[in-house]
């Protein structure tokens, strides 16, 4: 029985990541309608970041909550620059061309990224300073580590104040109101410039924490962590339906419960890939805009 | 017979002979016909993926995924039941076909699902591909298929390369091509219009994959070597890449797509890997000025040469004239 309870555990914390990387990929689709293959890549990038904050912050306090506090705002504030720069540069001359172009040079983007760090700073894995202290903890007979519980409660947190400022705030309105219909949204006099630049920062935003996160799980990371993540983030997405934000924690979620049980429940673990994109095929063939995207009917 | 068809054969008989030339005496030097090789297999790769991707106008990332079955079941089909460099053609149809099938598999999601979830489906399907092959252990799983016997020459490459551009000319020229056209335009305009559109993709699909399974089978038994490592993100990438850049929807568009972007990563080997960001800035900056590519629906054509050489010939005359003028 423990040994179940063990892996809702870990299903729980590698789900809420997932769910924060879907959610940066869902909000940059649903304002931008932009599938973003360089999401995946600004991840990698935030986690450099992460780690060179990180190690500075650690030369002057050695108390790490507030290294990982510290390091995760410079981080986001970075890579929310540069997510928003790359927008302006790449993204904005395209936005009345094709939908493909788009990707295209989003692919691009994802490119230089990946390839920059590795020029810059070499192929070797790096290991991330431990921004969260990991405490065993003991509940019956089931071992919690405080780390776990942590990245949980920090994953939670960020969805609950990114869906009350989507909910709440008026920059929150006028997203949803570009998402729900551009045209009409820009006659209330909502600039999609803005909402688009405010997508991407949330977008890059909820990467850094997830890159935060991931790596307090896994410790160490490389330049070609972006890809992995990019499907991760990808197939979460699609899974939940693209461009809702629900949907994209669902979606995390169940990618993190065919990873984690299905890792178990198979013979050879290596075939929870398998098992991964074939839930997705059958899911998108019956429900072709994933569990809780909206049915969009079709303009002639 | 027109002049246009005429100087088209006579091109194509003098590439056959300069292949023939090159594979029996040597004329060039052997990392030069690999690039040439590469060139053909890509530019057939290339074409395929245009038939989806461009005159379709769907967003298909299975090209890895297709591209595997093709080339594993060629490469299969000659070390196992076909040991001789005659029955070559024979592992590549097998290989085509195998990769057909899978393709007309691919086809019935697209009846349905639309956009950016075709696109991850298709997405999906590669990487299950690639899983799957790597679990398999009669296909070597994740340490690949080897030795492939080397069957591949340059001659094999040129005649696929000449079929594929003739059989993707007579696609686009016939019924089904224009069907095509019209789906990528506007699918309910085409239904209205009494365009069979689940035939149109099925066809699309198939002939798609096939030629995709060509390159496949075409590329392992030029490596003598093949692993699923290699048709996952970066084939993916480069494929898609080589179709953006020559242009969609273009014969002239693929070929010259595979041209430039192999040539491209050949040439600067030498910088390593800033020759990939250099792809990246290519890609976006390509975007931004002729989001179509290159050809981007335009082909080549002996007229086109013919105005711009009579063209230029004007242009050089005005401006000798205007500089003797000025004397």
């Amino acid at each position: 029985m423990s040994i179940y309870l063990q892996q809702l555990v870990n299903m729980v914390q590698l789900g809420s990541i997932y769910a924060l990387l879907a959610i940066g990929f869902t909000i940059v689709y649903g304002i931008a309608r932009l599938v973003n293959f360089a999401h995946g890549p600004i991840f990698m990038v935030s986690t450099y970041l992460l780690f060179f904050f990180g190690t500075f912050f650690y030369g002057f306090v050695s108390v790490s909550w507030v290294v990982y506090f510290l390091s995760v705002l410079a981080a986001s504030v970075l890579t929310a620059g540069l997510a928003a720069t790359i927008e302006k540069v790449a993204y904005k001359p395209l936005r009345e061309g094709p939908l493909v172009a788009l990707v295209v040079s989003s692919v691009g983007v994802g490119m230089i990224l990946e390839y920059g760090v590795l020029v810059a700073i070499g192929p070797v894995p790096k290991r991330m300073p431990p921004l969260i202290k990991d405490v065993p903890l003991m509940v019956g007979e089931v071992k919690f580590s405080l780390a776990s519980i942590i990245i949980i409660a920090v994953a939670a947190v960020s969805m609950v104040v990114l869906s009350l400022f989507i909910k709440r705030s008026r920059i929150g309105l006028a997203l949803r109101a570009v998402s729900q219909d551009p045209i009409a949204a820009s006659f209330m006099g909502i600039s999609r410039n803005l909402m688009i630049s405010v997508a991407f920062i949330l977008g890059a935003v909820m990467a850094t924490i997830g890159a935060s996160l991931y790596t307090t799980l896994y410790f160490t990371f490389s330049p070609y962590i972006g890809d992995r993540i990019n499907w991760y983030s990808f197939i979460a997405a699609v899974l939940g339906g693209i461009g809702s934000i629900q949907g994209a924690v669902l979606g995390g979620f169940i990618l993190a419960a065919l990873y984690v049980f299905g890792a178990m429940a198979l013979p050879v673990s290596t075939y929870k890939d398998i098992l991964v994109f074939a839930v997705l095929i059958i899911i998108l063939l019956v429900k072709p805009t994933g569990l809780l995207g909206k049915k969009s009917a079709e303009k002639v | 017979m027109k002049k246009s068809t005429l100087l088209n054969l006579a091109v194509a008989v003098a590439g056959l002979a300069f292949c023939v030339l090159t594979e029996e005496t040597g004329l060039i030097s052997n990392t030069l016909k690999l690039v040439l090789e590469f060139i053909a297999i890509n530019s057939i790769l290339v074409l395929g993926i245009n038939i989806i991707n461009g005159y379709l106008g769907v967003f298909s990332m299975a090209h890895a995924g297709i591209m595997a079955i093709g080339g594993y079941a060629a490469s299969l089909a000659s070390m196992y039941f076909l040991p001789s460099p005659e029955l070559f053609p024979v592992s590549l149809l097998i290989g085509g076909f195998a990769s057909m099938l899978i393709g007309l598999l691919i086809a019935f999601p697209s009846f349905s699902v639309r956009g950016d979830y075709l696109a991850i489906i298709t997405l999906g399907f590669s990487l299950l591909i690639q899983s799957l092959l790597e679990n398999i252990d009669f296909v070597g799983a994740s340490r690949g298929l080897r030795p492939i016997p080397h069957y591949t020459n340059l001659i094999w490459c040129y005649l696929c390369f000449v079929l594929a551009i003739v059989v993707v000319k007579r696609l686009v020229k016939s019924k089904y091509g224009r069907s095509l056209l019209a789906i990528r335009r506007d699918q309910v305009a085409a239904e209205l219009v009494s365009v069979d559109v689940r035939h149109a993709k099925l066809v699309a699909f198939g002939l798609s994959a096939f030629l995709i399974g060509v390159s496949g089978g075409l590329l392992c038994h030029l490596l003598s070597y093949t692993n699923p490592g290699a048709y996952g993100y970066s084939l993916i990438v480069d494929g898609l890449i080589m179709v953006y850049l020559g242009g969609i929807g273009s014969i002239t568009g693929s070929v010259a797509g595979a041209a430039i972007w192999q040539v491209l990563v050949q040439t600067l080997r030498p910088v390593g890997m800033w020759r990939w960001i250099l792809g990246g800035i290519i890609l976006i900056v390509l975007m931004i000025f002729k989001p179509d590519g290159i050809f981007g629906n335009a082909e080549f054509s002996w007229r086109w040469l013919a105005g711009k050489v009579v063209a230029s010939g004007r242009f050089f005359a005005r401006k000798g004239a205007r500089s003797g003028g000025g004397k």
